[in-house]
């Protein structure tokens, strides 16, 4: 089994590297956001850099300022191809679809199932779907 | 998504390009979320500094003021990074000022009223039951929602800001009666005495359910919270549970009156509250940095926090932050709060948030801060980006700590 169903979807067809995280996320909280490296110390994905990369994510964390920091990284070139949420929120699919990065919230299976970091997956909103292509 | 006749004309450009972009961009949030249609409102409160928004987000600003944009219903904004009289004391970068004074300039120019305030719902605007707002910075929504009834999601800075120039905003989440409802019941047999334990409650309730639908409703409570104390513990809760909204039993309008539906239940007491407190590590025992902040001061935390600093000095090599807005430091200047608490050593900051302060980590740096206090809950959560150790205390404690250096 290689597939993910997704609840809600916004965005076009992207395909990317997969880094899968335990940990939820905020881009205020825990990115460098002039980097693209997550820098929080303690977070279970500390050093890996989110540039270009299919996140996944099982919760969104983190309050407004969240909004413009997507487009803000989005414009420095160090955005990731999409967002895989479990549970998000508001802030999270406003920042991203006003910077045009493909969001999902909500999934089946859980992604620890199916991908592993490193992973090549194709993510297809229109059809509420996260496809593993390769294994990395 | 059904549209009216009018949102179609938006949409089809007769209105402007600002407000079509804005219309597309709502359409694609809300089909995101299932919304049915766009409800009107009559209020936004956006989010918009040089620090949340960046080169980007100024440039984004420049585009819309070429193209005109105008704010169709009152907008006003949020606490900002900047404070113009301090900067240069502050070590303030002149360049991200120089910023910071253009974007105020773009807003200014779409009619948006630069209030620079995070309780806005204190001093600015008091939405009804049941009135539809867009309002961004958590605190603000939760408070809305909560304690106003009206109906407001999460809105960030762009979200706002297209809800200001098309006077609407998608039809989801806490716009809806059916996300309105309690989810689980909360008993308050805590005394709750100071702001700070207000705080620590959401603290604890917020840690426990990181859920944007969840619904808290607090019983059990023994008094009539005030204004302030709400204020606290909404903005704890948003900070530490992503919550938009909890209902008060006896004292919030849409409360139930029969919580027997409520399956979950968790009861906060002395001994949970001061649980909060021993919780904290005190790193190594650096007294020297105290905030009062996030949320701003309201004029009657303004009048408490001189009060206690009244014929006091803080220790010498202490710093200690006071964050309020424009109109209630004019007050507090004129009822003699403002004197008392500059007497004493402490800064007051206008129209900012110490969070979101532009250069904050330098800062931390040069005066070699390694630990931070206040009585906020919030703050507390969220300022650990930068790299501070946060430790949460009761408002007079944290005044004696501030005066004497000594942290217990």
């Amino acid at each position: 089994m290689n597939l993910i169903h997704v609840e809600k979807a916004y965005g076009p067809v992207v395909e990317g590297e997969a880094l899968v995280s335990e940990e939820g996320f905020s881009p205020r909280y825990d990115l460098d956001r002039w980097s693209g490296l997550i820098t929080r110390p303690g977070h279970r994905l500390e050093g890996a850099s989110i540039v270009d990369k299919v996140c996944f994510f099982p919760t969104a964390k983190g309050g407004i300022a969240a909004g413009w920091a997507f487009y803000d990284i989005k414009w420095k070139k160090i955005a990731p191809k999409a967002f895989i949420f479990g549970v998000t929120n508001p802030v999270m699919v406003q920042g991203a679809v006003f910077a045009g990065i493909p969001i999902t919230a909500g999934w089946a299976p859980h992604p620890r199932e199916v991908v592993k970091t490193g992973d090549w997956v194709r993510v297809d909103p229109g059809r509420r779907l996260v496809e593993v292509i390769r294994a990395g | 998504m059904e549209l009216t006749s009018e949102e179609r004309a938006i949409l089809a450009g007769k209105h402007g390009e600002a407000p079509r972009r804005a219309l597309q961009y709502q359409i694609e949030v809300g089909r995101f979320w299932g919304a049915k249609r766009l409800v009107p409102v009559t209020n936004v409160h956006m989010m918009g500094d040089i620090e949340v928004m960046g080169d980007a987000g100024l440039e984004y600003l420049r585009e819309e003021t070429r193209l005109e944009a105008r704010c169709r219903v009152a907008t006003t904004t949020n606490a900002r990074c900047i404070d113009f009289a301090l900067c240069d004391k502050l070590g303030q970068d002149p360049a991200e000022v120089a910023k910071e004074r253009e974007l105020i300039q773009c807003l200014r120019c779409m009619d948006a009223v630069t209030t620079d305030t995070c309780i806005n719902y204190q001093t600015v605007y008091q939405p009804h039951l049941g009135e539809h707002v867009a309002w961004g910075d958590t605190g603000t929504v939760i408070y809305a929602n909560s304690v106003f009834g009206a109906r407001s999601n999460f809105e960030s800075g762009p979200a706002a800001f297209a809800a200001a120039l098309t006077g609407r905003t998608p039809e989801y989440g806490f716009h809806l009666s059916e996300h309105r409802k309690g989810t689980f019941a909360v008993e308050l047999t805590a005394a709750l005495e100071d702001l700070a334990d207000w705080g620590a409650v959401g603290k604890l309730v917020g840690e426990a359910h990181q859920d944007y639908f969840a619904v808290p409703v607090f019983h059990g409570y023994r008094r009539t919270p005030m204004a302030d104390e709400l204020k606290h513990l909404g903005a704890a809760l948003a900070s530490y549970g992503s919550m938009a909204m909890f209902h008060f039993v006896g004292v919030t309008p849409e409360a139930p009156t029969d919580l027997g539906f409520l399956s979950e239940k968790m009861i906060v007491g002395e001994k949970e509250i001061q649980s909060v407190y021993s919780g904290y590590s005190l790193g190594d025992g650096d007294a020297r940095l105290v905030v009062f902040s996030g949320p701003q001061q309201s004029l009657l935390e303004m009048k408490r926090l001189a009060e206690l600093f009244h014929e006091r000095r803080i220790k010498d090599g202490a710093a200690c932050f006071v964050t309020t807005n424009g109109a209630v430091l004019a007050q507090s200047r004129a009822l003699g709060y403002a004197g008392i608490l500059e007497k004493a050593g402490v800064t007051i900051l206008e129209g900012v948030c110490f969070y979101i302060l532009q250069n904050l980590s330098p800062m931390r740096s040069r005066n070699r801060w390694t630990n931070m206090v206040s009585n906020s809950a919030k703050i507390v959560n969220i300022i650990g980006a930068h790299r501070f150790n946060t430790i949460l205390r009761r408002t007079k404690e944290c005044v004696e700590i501030a005066c004497t250096g000594c942290l217990k």
